[in-house]
């Protein structure tokens, strides 16, 4: 269920986090709910390859 | 001494945790330095600079995993064995933890409240996962940088259709409900709203403001580019438009650099338009206030505006004392030897740079920068400093293949040092940045080549003036009292702001400048 932007500020957020762990561990300590995603590079890292298969997709 | 490489074949982890790693093997016995980096052309090339080569690395893709080590032969040997021991910590979830999902929708399916996505995988993957987060209809704080213009126009312009926000890319700050995201400092919840494009801006902007006993109801980093022509804006404007109904705002403050002047007039005229008070802080741009809009040269000058605005008093350190300055700058100056004229000014924080150019600017004085603002002169090897001159060594020259300054202090404690041998040096301004993200000792990083620079000056039978601001709180991790407390008792000047310390050497460089011309 999308939560607009406008919406967003009224309430508290839930976060997703992919990329620097750090990110998400820094509002996690302030108390905040954090799903981390275990991230790898797509397509070995090539990201020509990954957004040919994306345009597979 | 031998050099050599270990590739591991897709592995990825974020940049600070190989640096922390990289870190922990520099310090083993017999490691003259390491480097833990992802192979991407840049980083092969940094590797390369620094003699390190075969056909393993040049075959080596942006998917894998390089260490690169120096040392005696047997503790290189060590390392290289069992290159695990050193990946395995800290990065991932705990022994016994559920496993993480593996993409946006499997995320959104095991927790439907997931509200925003928080990006900075590199930046060539940054788009493909930023359109991901938004089919999944979820608002996007975007740190990476590298992301086209037409991936970002594109990515807001998908985000405005579904009624959500990209803050990025290159958004370094950003307050949601009381939440800092990216590099932010722990600041209470207050009457003020901010929209910026500058990251350290906002930090330096919501410090003051807590310390002034206000606080921040929400911050919409935009990332650095959005008000450019061919981004149009589009973050800016949702930001502001949110911010005018968010029953928690009384206040609306804007931050940014200067953008082209079309896109000024047209920022100028939807704050024209808003129903609440507006304070504009262009750094480095000379906007006239209309209306309910009021406009700051400096972030101080915002700060005090914006308290006015939400009917607070303006602190006492927001209103600095001018004459008791100068009187402190001409007594500095006069014991400085004649041959003593340039100032230097070393910053983790980019705006923080520009800002401290806008204040020498307006005394006229003119000099060197590797990001000159209009009227300032373009430093040509931004690696070695020229007359005064001021360095952002956040550019994308200085962090091509190591974490930025504001965590990683090597690059500028190594250029302090350099400035310390200069006799001509009569000023260093440096600016540290607490808070989330940042360094946990951001002086204790600097302490050694702070004593450095006072040595090398002392043996030449004189004092180099350290002057600087911390920007942050007394609730951030590092804790403002105690980081101003190390400057200070290593002989630091500083100041409350940015702003007031660029203008206190500003105060000392006319001074200096009229000593020549008695002289």
């Amino acid at each position: 269920m999308p939560i607009p932007f406008e919406q967003l500020l009224q309430g508290r957020p839930v976060f997703v986090n992919v990329g620097v762990r750090g990110f998400g561990d820094s509002l996690d300590e302030a108390g905040f709910e954090v799903i981390h995603l275990d991230w790898s590079p797509p397509a070995g890292g090539d990201a020509r390859m990954a957004e040919l298969l994306d345009d597979l997709l | 001494m031998v050099r050599t490489t270990v590739i591991r074949k897709n592995r990825y982890f974020d940049s600070v945790f190989l640096m922390l790693a990289a870190r922990r093997i520099k310090a083993q016995p017999g490691i003259a330095d390491a480097s833990a980096l992802l192979a991407t052309a840049a980083n092969r090339e940094v590797l390369a600079a620094m003699g390190y080569g075969g056909a393993e690395l040049a075959g080596a893709g942006p998917g894998d995993l390089v260490l690169a080590l120096e040392g005696e032969e047997a503790a290189v040997a060590a390392i290289a064995a069992d290159p695990e021991a050193w990946l395995s910590r800290g990065s991932g979830p705990g022994p016994g933890a559920a496993p993480e999902p593996r993409s946006f929708t499997e995320a959104v399916a095991a927790r439907p409240a997931c509200s925003v996505a928080v990006i900075s995988v590199p930046g060539a993957f940054a788009a493909r996962e930023a359109r991901a987060a938004l089919r999944e209809g979820l608002n996007v704080f975007l740190f990476s940088s590298n992301v086209s213009v037409a991936d970002e126009r594109s990515l807001k312009l998908e985000a405005r259709e579904r009624g959500l926000i990209v803050m990025g890319p290159d958004c370094g700050t950003a307050f949601l409900c009381g939440a800092g995201i990216g590099f932010a400092n722990a600041v209470r919840r207050g009457p003020i709203g901010m929209v910026g494009s500058t990251g350290t801006g906002m930090q330096e902007f919501s410090s003051l403001a807590h310390q002034a006993g206000s606080g921040i109801s929400n911050g919409i980093g935009t990332g650095s580019r959005d008000l450019a022509d061919a981004v149009g804006g589009i973050s800016t404007m949702a930001g502001i438009e949110a911010l005018e109904n968010d029953p928690g705002t009384q206040v609306i403050a804007v931050l940014a650099k200067p953008p082209e002047p079309a896109a000024t007039a047209r920022l100028v005229a939807r704050l024209g338009r808003c129903r609440k008070p507006v304070v504009l802080c262009l750094l480095g741009a000379e906007v006239q206030g209309t209306g309910r809009i009021r406009t700051a040269a400096t972030i101080d000058e915002a700060v005090a505006l914006a308290l006015v605005a939400a009917g607070a008093e303006p602190s006492a350190q927001l209103r600095p004392d001018d004459r008791a300055m100068g009187e402190q700058a001409a007594l500095l100056a006069g014991q400085l030897r004649p041959e003593q004229r340039h100032i230097r000014g070393l910053f983790a924080g980019g705006t923080l740079c520009y800002q401290s150019q806008a204040v020498f600017r307006k005394a006229g004085l003119v000099l060197r920068a590797n990001s000159p603002l209009r009227g300032m002169l373009e430093l040509p090897d931004p690696r070695v400093s020229r007359g005064s001159c001021f360095v952002d060594l956040g550019a994308e020259l200085f962090v091509e293949g190591r974490p930025h300054p504001m965590i990683d202090a090597t690059l500028r404690g190594q250029r302090l040092e350099q400035e310390g041998q200069d006799p001509t040096v009569a000023v260093i301004l440096l600016d540290f940045i607490l808070g989330a993200m940042a360094s946990r000792d951001p002086v204790g990083d600097l302490l050694g080549a702070i004593g450095g620079v006072q040595d090398a000056a002392r043996r030449r039978g004189g004092r180099i003036l350290l002057v600087a601001s911390v920007t942050g709180t007394g609730d951030d991790a590092q804790g403002l009292q105690a980081q101003t407390r190390a400057l200070v008792e290593a002989g630091v000047l500083v100041l409350p702001s940015n702003a007031q310390a660029a203008a206190f050497c500003r105060e000392i460089m006319l001074r200096i400048a009229q000593r020549k011309e008695v002289d």
